[in-house]
């Protein structure tokens, strides 16, 4: 701190106090709902303090059957497609751009700058303003309902693939002498060289892409007509709305709860690869 | 660009971009063209048959008042998330680089939201503002505002943009304590010497050299107000009352998949996309721009 001022530091603290409260608060709310039962979760005003059946909330939500007259997927079941569907985005869009991007910048061959310009092209596609035309591509491929169809038309990814290049730009050029020398082909120098020195790279990327893969919504919403294979994300929708006719805010908030505990911890445990990651991705 | 040292011209490169080569093109590039080639299209009344009418479905979008509206409502909506959730980060941020120690104690309490979907985020704040039960609408009684955002198409909006705009205080927070952590403390503390008081010192010199970040955070608040809060808009209102908070990319949607209207779908959805491209050109530029500094 640059000087001394005891007021001004109070008032400091007092602000970040209150923004962390202001910002906290929908999430702890969320908490409060989630452990108390159905009975009192029905009368105003609710409570601002938690209660005493998370525990009876966790198991009737994960194991339980669910809303009552609402035909979902179990708990359980949406959080491991979530998971799976997390995971697969995040991992292939890695796996593919790191060899575009090792392509890109390690070859010399023809047509090299038309493939860089179509990759920087989905930049700009977001799958929001493409939904029909590619939800038709889908169907006609028959990956409706199915764990390729919810990630594949994810996968793509400009920036991890403008990431990628950029880290292996930084690479010196006498590692690549070096390894030639020593007799290495390009999948070996790609395996043994450039994959090491791109690790945190790698882990900071994938802090990022599972939270944008877990957070999914308007494309699974689309494509999966089947309950089994509905994501935790999607399913707070539905039980919105049936929340209108059987208001379990207990259980819907237990819900809410399970689907936002993957990302928040990946976040907070992760922090600072997390900051790496948003960083280098988004400049 | 390319290495100087490279290795020699073989197939493998193919190989190597193939993957990424066919998803772009079977899921991106096709179905864009797609969109395109729809929204010169007009369906008749059964699906059965289609005619192409150029820009036909461009011009029933111009002379449209609904699609007006829905574009007036998104460039105030998008403008009020970016506002309040910038502004915010501002301020917290400012507050936060003072602190020395403890600065990354807050930081980690700040950035929950960022990891919450959408559409979490926007059924946390129905459930806040839940007019029979909710505990906000309770507290509001007492200062005589009556909320229900199922009647009210301003009290719908105000609950959208600020789920929205909670959402995205933590990503502009990050952005702006880092820019804030990067400024050289000699410049503060010389500021401070000179007789510059905190908010002298933040309005004088900090202000002004984040600007950058202020305008990299302006553009991809709006990417992130006109197409990422989807979510929000389908969990809280459904585009209504009316369709007092149906913005553009909700329109895309509600327009194609429940209107089946498809020419006119697939005609707001090239609007967006050069919208998108118009947004990302501007940030490229001024990334380019940066570099020079």
């Amino acid at each position: 701190m640059v000087e001394n001022r005891p007021l001004a530091d109070f008032i400091t603290h007092l602000v970040l106090v209150l923004g962390v409260v202001a910002i906290a608060l929908p999430i702890w709310i969320t908490f409060v709902a989630a452990s108390h039962d159905e009975i009192r979760m029905a009368q105003a005003p609710l409570p601002l303090w938690p209660g005493d059946q998370l525990w009876v909330n966790l198991k009737q939500t994960l194991f339980g059957e669910g809303l009552s007259g609402t035909e979902t997927a179990p708990v359980w079941l949406m959080l491991f497609n979530s998971l799976f569907m997390a995971l697969m985005i995040s991992l292939g869009k890695i796996g593919i751009s790191l060899l575009s991007a090792f392509a890109i910048v390690y070859f010399k061959f023809p047509f090299r700058m038309a493939c860089f310009w179509m990759i920087f092209i989905t930049l700009m596609l977001p799958v929001e303003v493409r939904i029909l035309p590619t939800f038709e591509v889908v169907a006609n491929l028959g990956m409706l309902n199915s764990y390729w169809g919810l990630s594949i038309p994810l996968i793509a990814s400009a920036t991890a693939t403008f990431m990628f290049r950029q880290v292996f730009l930084t690479v010196p050029d006498e590692m690549l002498e070096s390894a030639r020398i020593d007799g290495a082909g390009p999948m070996r120098f790609f395996w043994d060289i450039l994959l090491p020195l791109s690790r945190t790279n790698i882990a900071a990327l994938f802090v990022i892409l599972f939270i944008f893969g877990w957070n999914q919504y308007l494309w699974p919403l689309l494509i999966t007509t089947d309950t089994s294979m509905t994501t935790i994300v999607m399913s707070i929708k539905q039980m919105l709305e049936a929340a209108e006719q059987s208001p379990q805010w207990n259980i819907i908030m237990m819900t809410a709860l399970l689907a936002m505990i993957p990302p928040i911890f990946v976040v907070i445990s992760m922090q600072k690869l997390f900051v790496q990651g948003l960083t280098e991705t988004d400049k | 660009m390319l290495k100087r040292v490279h290795f020699p011209s073989s197939p493998l490169p193919y190989l190597l971009v193939a993957p990424q080569l066919a998803i772009t093109l079977i899921f991106f590039i096709w179905p864009a063209s797609q969109a395109m080639y729809q929204s010169f299209l007009i369906e008749d009344a059964f699906g059965l048959g289609s005619e192409f009418v150029w820009f036909e479905n461009f011009q029933i979008l111009w002379e449209d008042s609904h699609y007006h509206a829905a574009f007036w409502r998104t460039a105030v909506f998008s403008v009020l998330v970016a506002a309040l959730s910038m502004g915010f980060a501002l301020i917290l941020a400012g507050f936060a680089q003072r602190v020395v120690r403890g600065a990354m104690f807050y930081r980690t309490l700040l950035i929950w939201p960022y990891a919450i979907a959408p559409v979490l985020a926007g059924a946390l704040w129905v459930f806040m503002f839940n007019p029979t039960l909710g505990i906000l609408p309770y507290f509001l009684e007492f200062v005589g505002v009556t909320w229900n955002h199922y009647l009210n198409g301003g009290q719908a909006m105000a609950l959208v943009i600020l789920a929205a705009a909670w959402k995205q205080v933590a990503y502009n927070f990050l952005f702006y304590l880092a820019a804030m952590q990067s400024i050289p403390n000699s410049v503060i503390e010389a500021a401070a010497i000179d007789g510059a008081g905190p908010g002298r010192r933040f309005w004088t010199i900090i202000f002004p050299l984040i600007s950058p970040t202020t305008f990299f955070l302006l553009v991809i608040n709006m990417v992130y107000a006109f197409f990422e809060t989807f979510g929000i808009i389908h969990a809280v209102t459904q585009g209504g009352p009316g369709s007092s908070t149906t913005i553009l990319v909700y329109k895309v949607f509600n327009d194609g998949f429940v209107g089946l209207d498809l020419g006119g779908s697939a005609a707001q959805s090239v609007i967006l996309m050069v919208l998108v491209i118009a947004m990302t050109v501007v940030q490229f530029r001024y990334v380019e721009r940066k570099v020079e500094y």
